[in-house]
């Protein structure tokens, strides 16, 4: 009996300098992104200053080093700063991925732990990174082509694109999977570069040479800007609404104030990198088990649940 | 003999008259053929509407793009304009967010006067590191194009910089989308700003002087001509543009970011080629200019409306259009 008390009080002893020992735990992750160049990367700097910030007060001993890098070779330089400081995981958005997978491959060389966050490597599979959390391109385009088509799904659209890179092309063809079988009809496609000027130009055009259009799809939050303001001017009342993506402070604004010309958003959100940070402490404190690939819906945003995704401290 | 001389004198001059008015005319002649070939792609381009809008959108382009006007006349370049705009603009929107005045209507006059400013300073440092620091005005302006850009996305935090007064925006709006007797306002401002260009360019001492010193700096200087202080101030008269351009530019999307203005340093530079101004200096044509931005501006517009160029090509056409147009002009030139 006395041996029993003795043991259960020595097992509770372990357990609570385990459960201190957990608290104090040390661990340094290094999370190396993009400098802020525009509105995405901006609102990424933004969330991974503010995640970090907030896991450091929940656990003590972590340490959170967050470093900005302009391109890709000062960006691999970045991530051998951080290796030489001592981290026990990396969580990394590289702004081009095959150019940093050496640099990559020499962290985890060394047993770090890294996670891979938005863009992927050719070869990504657990040589180079033990957790990819990654945006999802075709569904940010089904999600709001598919929102067409059962809104209103005899709609006239115009798309404006963005550069012709790859995600672009896979956001387009999501979009087509999106409408397919319904009546919605694509009246044009042209680059607008990601960028507002470039967008309201395109979008003045259209309206000369559509005298009807009803719908806007135009995948992006800051091409809207310039969207909009096209629409504004040419005082046209044929467009019923725009559909942009990404989650900009501004955009998730006008769809929680019930904006009739802005009535969803689709998800492609900067804060993923906050998704990777969570997910590798939980790797060291909560034991639990992280590895693999993470996808992060596209979701739709409505008035409903717009609350959820608006940071008004954001500069995105 | 003295005649005759007198006479062969004046029949150069009559010649290199009539070879100058010809390449004035040659980049409208270029204008016309894409006006004909925009009418053909679609009947909605040779509407009013559609004009008005190219020529409206094509102002910001136009006016950085007499400025450059002054600085390849007298030999130099400026690759830092675009990212000036954006500068520019920012620090404008900055100004105007501070609340410093109360009165809407005060604010906006002292921010038109904090933009002319900050956008002339901006040039005269250009010219003060060209002329003083004797750096080529590639190498200076390569430079400030990254300081003007860099501080623009460091004020934004990479982000956007909006307007966030309504009342101010609402004041703010006409100077963009507003009309002068039924002109659209750029279109306006940009006639003005021409013209008053035009006559400093060919009507005053100092037009004189910028074109001597673009042909031949060294004979300019031995002529007595302050030769770094006319560069220095060309510089000054393409911030002033630059600043210009942002007071029509920030009523229009109420907004900038680190994109902004991104490449118009090239396009402003193209417009003045287009335009009949050749880029080792020395000879400067305005008007010229101005229609060398609406044709950059045309172009694009035309791929758009057209329904049978695919997306992915608009690139390659508009650089041909513009080589093809150039050839016109030149062949023009050469027939005369």
């Amino acid at each position: 009996m006395r041996k029993g008390l003795l043991g259960a009080a020595a097992v509770a002893m372990m357990a609570l300098t385990g459960v201190a020992h957990a608290e104090d735990k040390k661990v340094t992750i290094g999370v190396s992104i993009p400098a802020a160049d525009h509105g995405w990367t901006s609102g990424v700097v933004f969330h991974a200053e503010r995640v970090a910030k907030l896991l450091m007060e929940q656990h003590p001993g972590l340490n959170v080093i967050v470093k900005t890098s302009p391109d890709p070779a000062s960006q691999a330089n970045a991530v051998q700063d951080l290796e030489t400081q001592g981290i026990d995981a990396l969580v990394i958005l590289p702004s081009d991925p095959d150019p940093l997978v050496n640099a990559i491959k020499e962290v985890k060389g060394k047993g770090t732990f890294v996670a891979i966050v938005d863009r992927a490597p050719s070869v990504n599979d657990n040589t180079v990174r033990d957790l990819y959390v990654a945006g999802n391109n075709p569904a940010l385009g089904q999600t709001a082509g598919e929102y067409i088509k059962a809104t209103t799904p005899d709609a006239e659209v115009v798309v404006i694109r963005g550069l012709p890179i790859p995600i672009d092309q896979q956001r387009q063809d999501g979009f087509d999977k999106g409408i397919e079988g319904s009546n919605v009809k694509v009246l044009d496609r042209q680059f607008g570069n990601w960028n507002r000027d470039d967008a309201f130009k395109v979008m003045q055009d259209y309206l000369t040479k559509y005298p009807k259009i009803d719908v806007v799809w135009c995948q992006d939050d800051d091409m809207a800007v310039g969207v909009l303001q096209a629409i504004d001017q040419a005082k046209r009342t044929d467009i019923q609404y725009v559909v942009a993506g990404a989650g900009s402070k501004d955009m998730i604004k006008k769809v929680m104030d019930g904006d009739k010309m802005i009535p969803v958003d689709v998800l492609y959100p900067p804060a993923m990198v906050g998704t990777a940070l969570e997910m590798t402490v939980a790797n060291f404190y909560g034991q639990v088990p992280v590895r693999g690939v993470y996808t992060i819906d596209a979701t739709l945003v409505t008035k409903e649940n717009a609350k959820d995704f608006y940071f008004p401290d954001s500069p995105f | 003999m003295d005649t005759s001389v007198n006479e062969e004198i004046r029949e150069i001059h009559r010649r290199s008259w009539r070879d100058i008015d010809l390449r004035a005319v040659a980049p409208f002649a270029a204008l016309v053929l894409l006006l004909i070939l925009g009418a053909i792609v679609n009947p909605n381009f040779i509407g009013i509407n559609n004009l008005a809008n190219v020529a409206t959108r094509s102002a910001f382009i136009a006016i950085i793009a007499i400025g450059a006007t002054f600085v390849i006349s007298s030999g130099d370049l400026d690759l830092s304009v675009g990212s000036m705009v954006a500068f520019v603009a920012s620090l404008m929107i900055i100004f105007m967010n501070s609340g410093v005045i109360a009165d809407p209507a005060l604010m906006l006059t002292a921010a038109v006067l904090f933009a002319v400013i900050a956008g002339s300073l901006c040039g005269l440092a250009n010219g003060l590191i060209t002329t003083v620091g004797r750096i080529e005005p590639f190498i200076a302006t390569l430079g400030t194009m990254g300081i003007y850009r860099g501080l623009t996305t460091w004020l934004s935090q990479g982000g956007a910089i909006t307007l966030k007064d309504p009342a101010l925006q609402e004041m703010y709006r006409p100077a963009y989308f507003g009309y002068i007797f039924g002109v659209p306002v750029p279109i306006v401002v940009i006639l003005a700003v021409t013209s008053v260009a035009a006559f400093i360019l060919y009507r005053t001492r100092y037009g004189r002087h910028v074109v001597a010193v673009g042909s031949n700096a060294d004979v300019a200087r031995y002529s007595g001509i302050p030769v770094n202080r006319v560069r220095t101030i060309a510089f000054v008269i393409q911030g002033l543009c630059v600043a210009i351009a942002v007071l029509l530019y920030v009523p229009r999307l109420g907004s900038t970011s680190a994109t902004t203005g991104i490449l118009w340093e090239l396009q402003a530079i193209t417009a003045v080629v287009v335009g009949g101004t050749a880029l080792k200096g020395g000879a400067g044509r305005v008007w010229g200019t101005i229609c060398g931005a609406f044709i950059l501006e045309l172009v694009g517009n035309i791929m758009l409306l057209s329904n049978f160029i695919s997306e992915y090509l608009i690139g390659a056409i508009q650089g041909t259009i513009i080589i093809v147009a150039m050839l016109v002009q030149r062949s023009l030139v050469r027939k005369s």
